[in-house]
């Protein structure tokens, strides 16, 4: 008796999704442009902000990055768990596409956070807790990246990689709490952010969670735009992979059939 | 005697009697600590003041230095499958060989910090402080250790690499044992909580090390 497959058992079958993806992909991109460009005209286009002038404009690609930076360490461990536990074959391809994805959305967010703090704070670097622990993320991506370049075997580092990205998600809060901080009130658990041991007096103000209408709708626009951008390119990462391995098990064929014939020609 | 404490008690005799592996995780302490001042200037308020981020921040790496071999040499000499196919579970001889780690180096370097605090000009009230979160400390930097010391097993380069993975993952560690010493140091009762917190993270360390060196030298092994 056939039973019903679930759509990521049916996905497991390669072929099954580069036909789907291929159908996919150009949508994908589509949105992606149209959502963009829409955030970021009506960015460009509102009222700047009182207290940080035309700076906030850079918020419209700061914060959509630094949500997908770490949305993509979730996927990259989501990913992880379905190739140690499932071993679902396009798990490995998943979390090896995402990983310089987010790394790239996470330098982004670096990036764009030291070139609004310059006006608004002096300086392009505050060891501030959001800060470090934003570029703790990324050393976490460099460690996963690099990893698995630096073994040989490859479906030896994709699960050696997969170990590490779950021991980063366990340790991952702790770095954020420590370095951040942590309060919950009705639990009287207040732990203290990192900095404010020995942080100097410059206390600046961060954005309240009020944020005006006019810059909170771009804001969406934009950071879904971004999120449709971050599937589209680990789509095609995800395509470039599988091709990849094809072509390489193409060429290992050709190696062996070229032996084959070799092999019978000195026979003769 | 039990299989662990067996192993346990090779581990230790063979870093006691190699020779090399203590003493230049203890050497490099003493010249990363002896080079700051050069560095930074004598000054010794300004030593001081820092002296105890420094010698936490210097402990992490010579601790590292060592790390790598963990597992190297057993795993290059085909002793390390003998002990996977063994009776003992491959998580008990990750523990094993990350304790043994942690009382031939971890100690050392804990008990050689307030010696090396003298030449940073380190407050006096801090040296019993310091001995204190090191000690507390230091597990956490063995058992997440041998996370990176299984993983880059078979890699290339596998120092520096074994650098990158584990440093950015002992930041809790680091920032709550500076935190209690800074804290006993300006007497604001932020001594406790800070010390048990780090105590915490480094009883976690001893389940998840294992755990994770095991799953990690397994795929290794197939």
């Amino acid at each position: 008796m056939m039973q019903k497959q679930s759509i990521t058992q049916k996905l497991a079958n390669p072929t099954r999704f580069m036909a789907l993806s291929g159908t996919l992909l150009p949508w994908l991109a589509g949105i992606a442009v149209i959502l963009i460009a829409y955030g970021l005209y009506r960015g460009w286009t509102a009222p700047p902000d009182y207290q940080q002038g035309e700076t906030i404009r850079i918020m419209y690609i700061h914060v959509p990055s630094a949500w997908l930076g770490m949305m993509g360490y979730a996927l990259i461990a989501v990913s992880s768990f379905g190739l140690l536990v499932f071993r679902h074959p396009l798990a490995d391809v998943s979390a090896k596409a995402a990983a310089p994805i987010g790394a790239a959305f996470t330098m982004l967010a670096l990036v764009t956070g030291s070139l609004w703090g310059k006006p608004m704070w002096g300086t392009y670097w505050v060891w501030d807790a959001r800060l470090t622990s934003v570029l703790l993320l990324f050393f976490l991506y460099l460690g996963l990246i690099a990893l698995r370049t630096s073994i040989e075997d490859e479906s030896l580092a994709s699960k050696l990689t997969a170990v590490l990205a779950l021991v980063g998600v366990v340790i991952l809060p702790f770095i954020k709490i420590s370095v951040e901080g942590l309060s919950i009130p009705w639990l009287g658990l207040e732990i203290p952010a990192w900095n404010t041991l020995h942080q100097p007096s410059s206390v600046f103000r961060t954005d309240g969670p009020k944020i005006h209408a006019s810059q909170l709708y771009p804001l969406l626009y934009s950071a879904l735009g971004f999120t449709f951008l971050f599937f589209t390119l680990h789509m095609k990462g995800m395509r470039n992979e599988i091709l990849r391995r094809r072509v390489k098990a193409l060429r290992i064929a050709e190696v062996d059939r070229a032996r084959e014939r070799e092999a019978v020609a000195a026979a003769e | 005697m039990s299989p662990f404490f067996t192993l346990l008690r090779r581990d230790i005799t063979l870093a006691l009697r190699e020779g090399g592996a203590i003493g230049t995780a203890l050497g490099f302490y003493l010249i990363v600590i002896a080079l700051l001042p050069l560095g930074l200037g004598p000054d010794l308020n300004l030593l001081s003041r820092i002296a105890p981020g420094l010698l936490w921040i210097a402990l992490l790496l010579s601790a590292l230095l060592s790390l790598g071999r963990m597992f190297e040499t057993d795993f290059e000499d085909g002793s390390l499958e003998l002990l996977a196919i063994g009776g003992m579970p491959l998580e008990l001889v990750a523990a094993a060989k990350a304790l043994a780690h942690w009382l031939t180096t971890g100690i050392p370097l804990a008990l050689l910090a307030p010696v090396l605090g003298i030449l940073l000009n380190l407050d006096i009230a801090a040296y019993g402080v310091l001995i204190a979160t090191m000690l507390a400390g230091t597990p956490a930097i063995s058992f997440i250790g041998a996370i990176g010391a299984a993983l880059t097993l078979r890699a290339r380069r596998g120092g520096l690499l074994l650098a990158l993975l584990i440093l950015p993952l002992y930041v809790p560690t680091l920032i709550y044992g500076i935190s209690a010493i800074s804290g006993a140091l300006l007497a604001t009762n932020a001594f406790w909580p800070s010390f048990l917190i780090l105590s915490a993270l480094s009883l976690g360390s001893l389940v998840l090390g294992p755990i994770a060196a095991a799953a990690a030298l397994r795929i290794q092994m197939q």
